[in-house]
This record gives C-alpha cells, sequence and structure tokens, in this order.
C-alpha cells in the first residue's frame, strides 16, 4: 500500500518547509518572537536592538538557512538519482565513495593552497569547491568503470569498489593530516565532520546555482529513470538514449556532491535515507521522487543544522555528527525492513 | 516486412558465438528458435534487438539495416522480453507495463486504456495494484510480458512490428502456458512478427510456423515444423534419440523422448 498521493505529499512538503524555515530564523542563542521576525523581515522593526536583530536575521540566519536548504536537497536528489541509476534501493553517495573522493579532493585542495583559504575566503572556497568536485567525479567514473562490464553494471561489483576507494580515500586522507600543521589539521578535519557554520551570502550562490541547475536538469530525466530500472537494455529497448543520460547523471551527481562536500564537509544518510522514506510514501515512479525528495532533504537538513545550533549553545555541534546520529539508526532499520521484504542481490 | 539476418557473424572475447546465419522471420507468422544449452539462441536475440552489435552481415528490419534506425523509432515497432528482469524496486503492476508506453505519446487516457488490456490478456488484472517485489516469478513474468505487449499494441506507420521473447514460458505453470501461447498465436494473426526461444520441441512444434534449430552458433536446420524435427535432426543437434509421432487428436507433430 501506498500512503500519500504525490501532489498531496509536495504540497505539504512545501509548507513544512516554509514553517522550518521560519522557525529556523526564530531559534537560537538569541531568541526571537514570531511577531519580531515578521516585523525585522519586513523592515518595521523598532528600538534599539533593532539593526543587531536585523544583522542577526539577514546576515547570519538567513544565509545559513538558506545554504542548509539547498545542501540538503542537493543531497538527497544526488542520492535519489543514484538509487534509480544503480538499480539499488540501498546506493548512497557516501556509499559507493563518491564523498570520500570528494573528500581528498578537498583535503588536497586545503593543503596545498592552505595560504589562500586564510588570505581570501572566496578564492580559497572556490579551490577547495574545484578540489572536492574533481575528487567526487574522479571516484564516480572509477566506481562505474570497474562494476560496469559488456553484461552491465554489477551492484556488488559497485558496493565493493566504493568500499576500496573509500579504503583509499582514507588513507590519502590520513597521509595528508599526518603531514599537515595544526592549523591545516583543525580545517581539515572541522571540514570532515560537516558544518554550515561559514554560510555566508558568497558561499550560498554556487551551492544555490548548482541546486537550480540540477532541478532544471534531473526531473527530465525522471521518465528515462523509470524505465532505467528495468535494466539498461530494456530502457534502450524502450527508446531511451541509455549512455548520454548515463553520463549526464554521473556528471550532475558528481557535481552536485561535488559542491555540497566543498562548501558544507562530509554530510552523511540525508542521500541515503530521505528518498527511501518518499519511495515508502508515494513510491519509486521518480517523475515524483526528484522533486519531493530535494523537498524532504531541504526540510531534514535545515531541522538538522536547528538542532545542531539550538541543542549545545552558545557551542555548536558539527552537523555531520548529527545526521549520522540520527540517519545511522533510520538505515540500519531499513536494512532489516529490505531483507525481509526482497531479495536485494 | 520482415526481420532478416544476412550472413550474420558474432564473435565476443575470442569465441565465435554466432556463425554465418541467414534467415528471415516473416511479420504474421512466428519463428521459434530452438537448440541445446549454449547454441547461441540468446545471442542471436541479443543481435536481433540491438543489444550486440555483429562482427560481420547485417540485420535488416523492415527493409533498413537495424544499425540505421533512431532507437525511438525503433521502440515503436521492436519489443523484447528478457528471460530475467533486475527490476526491485516497488512498482504496482499497471506502473511496470506503462512504462511500456514509454516510445509512445499517445496520452494519459489512451495508455491507460491500453494498459488495462493487456493486463487483462495476460491474466493479470488482478495484479493491477500489487507491489511487483511481491510477486511470483510467473506473475512477474506476466506482467513483464504486458509490457512488452503494450508497447507494440498499436499499429505504427513505421513498418510492421515485431515481438522478441527469450523462453517467454519458462516461469509459467501449464494453464498460464497455453494462454500465452494462445495469445501469440493471436498477436501473429493480427500482423505481428514473433521470433522466441522455447526449449520445449513440443511446444515448438506445436505453435511455430518456422523453427530455426541452432547448433554451435550455426543453424542447423530451418523450415515448417514437419521438416526441421525429424529423429535424425534431433540426434543430430540434441544427440538424443526421439521418435516422432503424432498427437492422436489434433494430429501435430510430437516429439517423444
Amino acid at each position: 500500500m501506498r500512503y500519500v498521493a504525490p501532489p498531496v505529499l509536495i504540497a505539504a512538503l512545501l509548507w513544512g518547509l516554509l514553517v522550518v524555515v521560519c522557525l529556523a530564523l526564530t531559534l537560537g542563542t538569541v531568541e526571537l518572537s514570531v511577531g519580531d521576525l515578521w516585523r525585522i523581515l519586513i523592515g518595521q522593526a523598532k528600538g534599539p536592538q533593532a539593526d543587531n536583530l536585523r544583522t542577526i536575521v539577514f546576515d547570519i540566519r538567513m544565509p545559513r538557512i538558506l545554504l542548509a536548504l539547498c545542501i540538503g536537497g542537493i543531497l538527497a536528489l544526488s542520492g535519489a538519482v543514484m538509487q534509480g541509476l544503480f538499480r539499488n534501493p540501498l546506493a548512497d553517495p557516501s556509499l559507493i565513495g563518491v564523498s570520500s573522493g570528494a573528500s581528498v579532493g578537498a583535503s588536497i585542495a586545503i593543503v596545498f593552497t592552505g595560504g589562500l583559504v586564510q588570505v581570501n575566503a572566496w578564492m580559497g572556497l572556490s579551490v577547495v569547491a574545484l578540489g572536492a568536485f574533481a575528487g567526487g567525479l574522479l571516484a564516480t567514473v572509477l566506481v562505474y568503470r570497474l562494476a560496469t562490464s559488456e553484461f552491465g553494471t554489477s551492484v556488488t561489483t559497485m558496493l565493493l569498489a566504493g568500499i576500496a576507494i573509500g579504503a583509499i580515500a582514507g588513507a590519502l586522507n590520513g597521509l595528508l593530516s599526518y603531514f599537515s600543521n595544526d592549523s591545516l589539521l583543525r580545517q581539515i578535519s572541522i571540514w570532515q565532520m560537516g558544518n554550515l557554520s561559514t554560510a555566508s551570502w558568497s558561499r550560498l550562490l554556487p551551492v544555490a546555482v548548482t541546486m537550480c541547475v540540477l532541478l532544471v536538469v534531473l526531473p527530465r530525466v525522471g521518465l528515462a529513470l523509470n524505465a532505467l530500472l528495468l535494466g539498461e537494455s530494456e530502457a534502450r529497448h524502450l527508446g531511451i538514449n541509455v549512455q548520454r543520460i548515463k553520463r549526464q547523471l554521473i556528471v550532475s551527481t558528481a557535481l552536485g556532491i561535488g559542491i555540497a562536500v566543498a562548501v558544507a564537509g562530509l554530510i552523511g544518510f540525508v542521500g541515503l535515507v530521505v528518498p527511501h522514506l518518499i519511495r515508502l510514501l508515494i513510491g519509486p515512479d521518480h517523475r515524483w521522487l526528484l522533486p519531493a525528495s530535494a523537498l524532504g532533504g531541504a526540510v531534514l537538513l535545515i531541522v538538522a543544522d536547528t538542532l545542531a545550533r539550538v541543542v549545545a549553545s552558545p557551542a555548536e555541534l558539527p552537523i555531520g555528527i548529527l545526521t549520522a546520529l540520527i540517519g545511522a539508526p533510520l538505515f540500519i532499520g531499513l536494512l532489516i525492513r529490505q531483507r525481509r521484504e526482497l531479495q536485494l542481490w | 516486412m520482415v526481420i532478416a539476418a544476412d550472413h550474420l557473424s558474432l564473435r565476443v572475447s575470442g569465441f565465435d558465438l554466432l556463425r554465418d546465419l541467414s534467415f528471415v522471420a516473416n511479420s504474421a507468422e512466428i519463428t521459434v528458435v530452438v537448440g541445446p544449452n549454449g547454441a547461441g539462441k540468446s545471442s542471436l536475440l541479443k543481435v536481433l534487438i540491438g543489444d550486440l552489435v555483429q562482427t560481420s552481415g547485417e540485420v535488416i528490419l523492415n527493409r533498413r539495416a537495424l544499425t540505421s534506425w533512431a532507437v525511438g523509432d525503433k521502440a515503436k515497432i521492436l519489443a523484447a522480453l528478457p528471460q530475467h528482469s533486475v527490476l526491485n524496486f516497488p512498482f504496482t503492476a499497471a506502473e511496470v507495463v506503462h512504462l511500456g508506453r514509454i516510445p509512445h505519446h499517445t496520452g494519459i487516457e489512451r495508455d491507460a486504456q491500453i494498459v488495462d488490456e493487456v493486463l487483462a490478456r495476460v491474466d493479470a488484472k488482478y495484479l493491477q495494484k500489487r507491489f511487483y517485489t511481491q510477486m511470483s516469478g510467473g506473475e512477474r513474468q506476466r506482467v513483464q510480458l504486458a509490457r512488452v505487449l503494450a508497447q507494440i499494441w498499436e499499429p505504427s506507420c513505421l513498418g510492421e512490428r515485431f515481438l522478441i521473447l527469450d523462453e517467454p514460458t519458462s516461469a509459467f505453470d501449464l494453464a498460464h502456458q497455453q494462454l500465452t501461447l494462445a495469445l501469440v498465436r493471436e498477436l501473429a494473426d493480427s500482423g505481428i512478427g514473433v521470433i522466441m526461444v522455447l526449449h520445449d520441441l513440443n511446444l515448438a512444434a506445436r505453435c511455430a510456423d518456422k523453427i530455426l534449430v541452432l547448433d554451435g552458433g550455426k543453424i542447423a536446420a530451418q523450415g515448417a515444423p514437419n521438416e526441421v524435427l525429424t529423429a535424425a535432426v534431433i540426434d543430430q543437434v540434441f544427440g538424443v534419440d526421439v521418435e516422432i509421432g503424432e498427437h492422436p487428436i489434433t494430429h501435430q507433430l510430437m516429439v517423444i523422448s
């Protein structure tokens, strides 16, 4: 049984998104009432604190919440695409080595351009993002090549290749950490725990652009992804240009994950758990699954980031730790369910 | 209008899978491919559908080389049912069959009608809202059959339609075997050319207009069932001693081993 009609879920998620954005704007070290927030948003805040409050809302919280929105959306969207592409409901950017590839790329960029990050935040960011993107793309292509033979793409090989690439990436990361100085080391390790606290309007820009590109490109391939679930040659028999679609999907997800990892570090399990939950609710039709996953990911990451800001206030938890703490038990639950329901391999 | 193979050869990683095959499969006819394991039946189907490209020779679909067809056009007149399917996402049966309508742009209403019709034709109407992942092997195979039927359900201006089936009845019980073969005959009568692999020689004898016996990648014999299914050919190809008899009532050819 399916529980919800897809348009209903999309509408509910849109409302949910609006609500969590407003809530997240009011919550934090300085708490605002909804009335205060409204007056600040429409520019009619008065009183001695007004300027400070405006700064908090517009320059600190707003870009950070929008960043969480975009990154959550990108991660969940990429996860949904990967699960469809690999025909495996348990595929995830972090399981098949894409995130670890991106993380090595970013570490290399941090270590070798360490000066840049301190001198010019904007320049430093784009080099790290480029490194993460290149690393993610390289890992995706490697895993895909290793797992694909003339008889199609083997899911088992793909997961094993992902483990191997993860191990290599771990070793390289360790090596880089071992030889870097204290300040670079701290940068790398904080970055790896996932963090949205460095959000600013200028860091938001590339992420927002990426998400818009993905939102335009990916839902168009929804039907092709549905056909791909039947198998690659079956999709070809249905008139789908499989090779082109595959390339398009791999490049899009590598781009999305590369950018997301570069800006926010490693944030696990959003890409795995969100599409999975959405699929349980509305079924596997990618024409609905992709937009609904993007919305769900956005909602989830805003909630997680707000928790990260609030629970230990005024200190902050790295968001990657939070999503792993929430996501891993969910993942285990899904595994148990999966084992009961269907023969996976 | 036909699918024709002209001196077709296929070599994959040093092995000759198909050697110099020439034959014609007409529209409105059932061509059955038989042969022992490893004779090249599946390879032949893969070349005919375009999954593998022959090393030499040519496949002609409706007077044009198969490789010159645009994938989208080919999908409108040529459908294939694989032996196994990998789908492990919880689509309902109706959703799976709807995927067969991807090559066409006939609108939601017409598509829904066709999905209903083909599901009824393979006796899978009751599965409509059930999840594919929770069906038995035979039920899945029937849903997949309905999907390829939906793909070529209506005549196309691009030429005659063809249906390629790889052991369509292997997962079926006796009743659904009969049902499927009757359905295939009806499709052929309506003008669709059917090419299918069967293992059961008696089934082949009963439903084929033409039989193609493959052995070691070569055609050992081809022609009408009573010309091809002789004790000599079966002994030579399968290495089995058989008697050729006649069905007591229908007088169709029977292979008795």
